[in-house]
């Protein structure tokens, strides 16, 4: 039994192995997608340009507006007369954030010690608007605490921040989650999809039926390698969020990891019985890619918020393994949530993982299928 | 005990809106280390039939067994006895020689080092590729290192699909030299071909067309039975010496057979003189009586089916 | 049209044609002449070079050194002229299984630039005489394997080329039906067309006009199988080819 596991396991890495191409695109996609977002995200933050809006036209306002402007992060386009010309800036693309300062700013810190401040920014692209805001937030809270140098009352200045056309900022900071769920996808179901099925197509399975490999065996046997590759690019993939993108892990590293195997597994699981119940590759790639990556893609959350979604969508967004390890992630990742808040949504997944491999054992047949 | 016996066995396909009986209701038997050969073109049912006697497919009708064990109940316990070389290349492409041996000596549950002796003298000739991809050997060796892969855990009955189709003539002689020594070593083989000259190097053979036997004999008895008088007639120009033929009356058949063409008298009593008079061929013949072999046998079958 | 004049009793003509690739030369330098309506034999073992070198009559591959001319246009400098007067028939390719007769038919002549008219002339024609009328909106995949191997062979005349390129077409084909098969070459070569035929029954070498035999990428005997069989002193062409091929030290497929 043993030696029969691992010399099934040993073939198929020969397999994946031998194929140097999609060998390449196995390693090379995730680091590639988390490079172009990482870069999307870290690029344009230099001189943003931007519009102001001085109604208040005194020292105070002028003063802010000098520390703006020598900052090397925003170049000032235009000033605007008053904020309803901000949304014709806006959709001009000309700027990307506009600062709304109100009339009586001055003489409002001077005699109240409180100031406010408007920051509008265009959150079409989530990553650029909400660097931008923050880098705006540091200035004028530099600039708060020159001003309150010496001074027994300080003086607070509250930026309000506006994210404009996309007021939940979706994706920012989350496309990590959202690559390690598509990536895992693609690997582990794509791959091991086609895995079974090229062996019915050339005609390899007919010799491994009339064989006393056990059907259970020849699954896990499959799944293993691709197994081992989906844990090199969960590495990878978190390798170069920490160190190259600067995105800290808050939660535990050990219980990251051990959910995203979970996941691996679930999409293994899936991908064989994607194999199981098809009889050419081309088909097994076709539902693969269009039955679960687009709505991988769609409906987890990671593109597209779901609270926003019509009821029906949301529905079915909870059959979509990727859904469940998206929030995961972000909890642990990001949030540093602990077992405690995502039992549930891990639970999900494990019992998705025993429907699945259940199924595709029963559906492998021990017999060939006629034709 | 027979090694295979069958019972009425038989297969339907539904091919989009026809129902095509692939294999029709068929009955033998055959011996312990009894060299057995299926031949028929394609289409014929061999694939089929062969399928039902591996367990791989299950029939609509009948009863077989393998080894005294039943094809369909017993499935598991067959699988682990028997060799089976499929119609199509089926090894891995892109795992060496010596990779697809050891994988397939593996998953049944034995070394190589185990049965070498069964595969040494066909494995001394794939020896030198041993690193070699299997996908890049040529048809013969791919067809050899099929072979030992079935063979690699010494099964009792060994089941080839056509092994020798597409593989040149030199190739196809090797081969058939190697099944006659595992033979030898009383392994029971049924072998399906197209090539109706391979049927002399069985023991026995069964003729089939349509899903069913014409003959099931030693190919030497097949040939005794055929009752007809056979000429070979040969000519400078063959092709309007055969339209010429099929004209003629008290012909029965005439059809080119290698560098003659053979007719097949309707009546016995009709001698060779008889037969250049009525051609009153301008051109010089040669007419001479012949020996059939299999493949007579076989056309002769199909006209008469 | 350059070439036409020089070669016009010959269909096909090859002088040292050649092909490597790499260090392996598959083709080492094949001369033969073939004349209009002669049905010519291209044996070889596995490996042999039998493929790469009909690849390069047909327009398919580029000879590394030599030249052919095919129906008069020169292999390497006019391969798309070869195209419009060959007609080509394999067991691997010829037919879609998932389109009926009649489909096929059209699709090909089609390909061929046939008018309408011709078409329908040429099909009723075709039906007829293979006996498909009642079979003609059938798909092709339901056919027995005889009956496709003669449709496609039909059909790769339909353009009436010049030449037939026939690789191993009678394949697993019954014995009976092949023999119909050949009886449909002979017509075909009655006609005019020249026949440029692979097979692995060696019975049928017997009925080739000439047959060539190569081994390890050379041609090691041409001839009518009569003065093959006496140069080799053998009694069939079976004997005379594996005597040939076991010379052969090549492996590679």
């Amino acid at each position: 039994m043993k030696e029969q596991f691992l010399a099934f396991v040993k073939k198929e890495w020969f397999h994946i192995w031998r194929d140097k191409k999609t060998l390449f695109i196995l390693f090379g996609l995730p680091i590639v997608q988390i490079l172009i977002f990482g870069f999307a995200l870290t690029n344009e933050i230099k001189n943003s340009r931007i519009a102001v809006v001085d109604q208040s036209k005194d020292e105070t306002s002028q003063r802010l507006i000098d520390r703006i402007a020598s900052s090397r992060y925003f170049d000032i386009e235009e000033f605007l007369k008053n904020g309803d010309e901000a949304d014709g800036a806006f959709k001009r693309g000309k700027v990307k954030l506009v600062l709304i300062i109100p009339e009586n700013f001055g003489s409002s810190l001077k005699h109240t010690n409180h100031g406010a401040i408007q920051v509008l920014a265009d959150a079409s692209d989530p990553n650029t608007a909400s660097t931008l805001t923050s880098y705006m937030q540091a200035i004028v809270g530099d600039f708060q605490s020159d001003l309150n140098e010496g001074k027994k009352l300080p003086y607070s200045i509250v930026p309000e921040v506006r994210m404009l056309y996309n007021p939940q900022l979706k994706g920012a900071y989350n496309f990590v989650p959202g690559v390690m769920a598509m990536v895992l996808m693609l690997i582990c179901t794509l791959m091991t999809s086609i895995a079974i099925v090229k062996e019915k197509e050339t005609g390899t399975m007919e010799v491994l039926l009339v064989s006393p490999l056990k059907p259970i065996l020849v699954i896990f046997a499959k799944s293993t390698p691709y197994l081992f590759l989906s844990f090199i690019n969960i590495a990878s993939i978190l390798l170069l969020s920490v160190f190259v993108l600067g995105l800290p892990i808050a939660g535990s590293l050990m219980l990251l990891i051990a959910l995203s195997l979970l996941f691996s597994v679930a999409c293994l699981s899936l991908g064989m019985l994607i194999s199981t119940i098809t009889d050419s590759q081309q088909t097994a790639m076709l539902i693969s890619l269009m039955g679960l990556f687009l709505p991988t893609l769609m409906l987890s959350g990671f593109m597209f918020p779901i609270e926003n979604m019509p009821l029906p969508l949301k529905i079915i967004s909870n059959v979509v393994p990727a859904k469940w390890y998206y929030f995961i992630v972000k909890s642990v990742m990001i949030k540093g949530v602990g077992l405690k808040i995502i039992w549930k949504e891990a639970l999900v997944l494990t019992l998705m993982t025993i429907i699945f491999l259940g199924l595709s054992i029963k559906n492998y047949k021990v017999r060939l299928a006629l034709k | 005990m027979k090694s295979i016996s069958v019972n009425n066995l038989s297969k339907s396909f539904i091919n989009g809106k026809e129902t095509v009986e692939a294999v029709k209701p068929l009955s033998f038997e055959i011996d312990k280390a009894e060299l057995f050969g299926f031949i028929g073109p394609d289409g014929a049912g061999k694939t089929t039939l062969l399928r039902m006697l591996t367990t791989l497919i299950i029939a609509d009708t009948g009863t077989a067994t393998v080894d005294g064990l039943d094809v369909v109940n017993d499935y598991k316990e067959i699988r682990k006895r028997v060799g089976y070389m499929p119609g199509k290349f089926s090894l891995y492409q892109d795992l060496s020689v010596q990779e697809n041996l050891e994988f397939f000596a593996t998953i049944f549950q034995t070394t190589v080092k185990e049965n070498y002796h069964l595969i040494k003298d066909i494995y001394d000739q794939l020896a030198p590729f041993s690193d070699r991809p299997a996908g890049k050997l040529s048809g013969g060796m791919k067809q050899k290192l099929a072979l030992c892969c079935a063979l690699i855990h010494k099964p009792t009955v060994l089941f080839l699909d056509e092994p020798t189709t597409g593989v040149d003539a030199v190739s196809r002689k090797e081969f058939w030299e190697m099944l006659k020594r595992l033979k030898e070593q009383g392994i029971t083989i049924l072998v399906s071909t197209p090539y109706m000259d391979e049927a002399s190097l069985c023991d026995r053979v069964a003729l089939m067309q349509d899903g069913k036997f014409l003959r099931i004999d030693p190919p030497s008895q097949i040939i005794k039975n055929y009752s007809k008088k056979l000429l070979a007639v040969k000519g400078k120009e063959m092709f309007p010496l055969l339209q010429h033929l099929k004209q003629i009356d008290g012909i029965e058949m005439a059809y080119p057979f290698g560098e003659y063409h053979h007719v097949v008298l309707q009546n016995d009593a009709t001698s060779i003189d008889q037969l250049k008079s009525k051609l009153q061929s301008t051109q010089e013949l040669e007419i001479k009586p012949a020996t059939p072999d299999i493949e007579d046998c076989f056309i002769y079958a199909m006209q008469n089916n | 049209m350059q070439k036409a004049e020089e070669n016009t009793q010959y269909a096909i003509t090859a002088k040292n044609l050649t092909k490597a690739f790499g260090e392996f030369i598959a083709v080492d330098h094949i001369s033969f002449n073939i004349k209009q309506g002669e049905i010519f034999g291209f044996l070889g073992a596995n490996g042999a070079g039998k493929t790469t070198a009909m690849r390069m009559l047909c327009g398919l591959s580029k000879p590394t050194s030599g030249e052919a001319t095919v129906a008069g246009f020169d292999v390497s400098s006019n391969p798309e002229s070869i195209k419009k007067n060959i007609g080509y028939m394999s067991q691997k390719f010829s037919l879609y299984e998932d389109l009926t007769v009649m489909e096929n038919i059209r699709f090909y002549a089609g390909i061929y630039g046939l008018s309408d008219k011709d078409i329908k002339e040429k099909s009723a024609h075709l039906l007829q005489h293979l006996h498909l009328d009642h079979e003609k909106n059938k798909l092709v995949g339901s056919l027995p394997l005889g009956w496709k191997q003669k449709l496609s062979f039909s059909i790769a005349l339909i353009h009436e080329p010049k030449i037939v390129f026939l690789d191993e077409p009678t394949g697993g084909v019954d014995p009976l039906t092949r023999r119909e098969f050949w009886e449909m070459i002979y017509e075909a070569s009655q006609r005019g067309t020249t026949l440029f035929v692979t097979t692995h029954y060696m019975d049928e070498a017997e009925y080739c006009h000439r047959v060539s035999i190569m081994v390890d990428g050379s041609i090691a005997a041409l001839g009518t199988p009569a003065e093959l069989k006496k140069q080799y002193e053998a009694e069939s062409m079976n004997d005379v080819f594996l005597h040939l091929a076991r010379q052969a030290t090549r492996q590679a497929d």
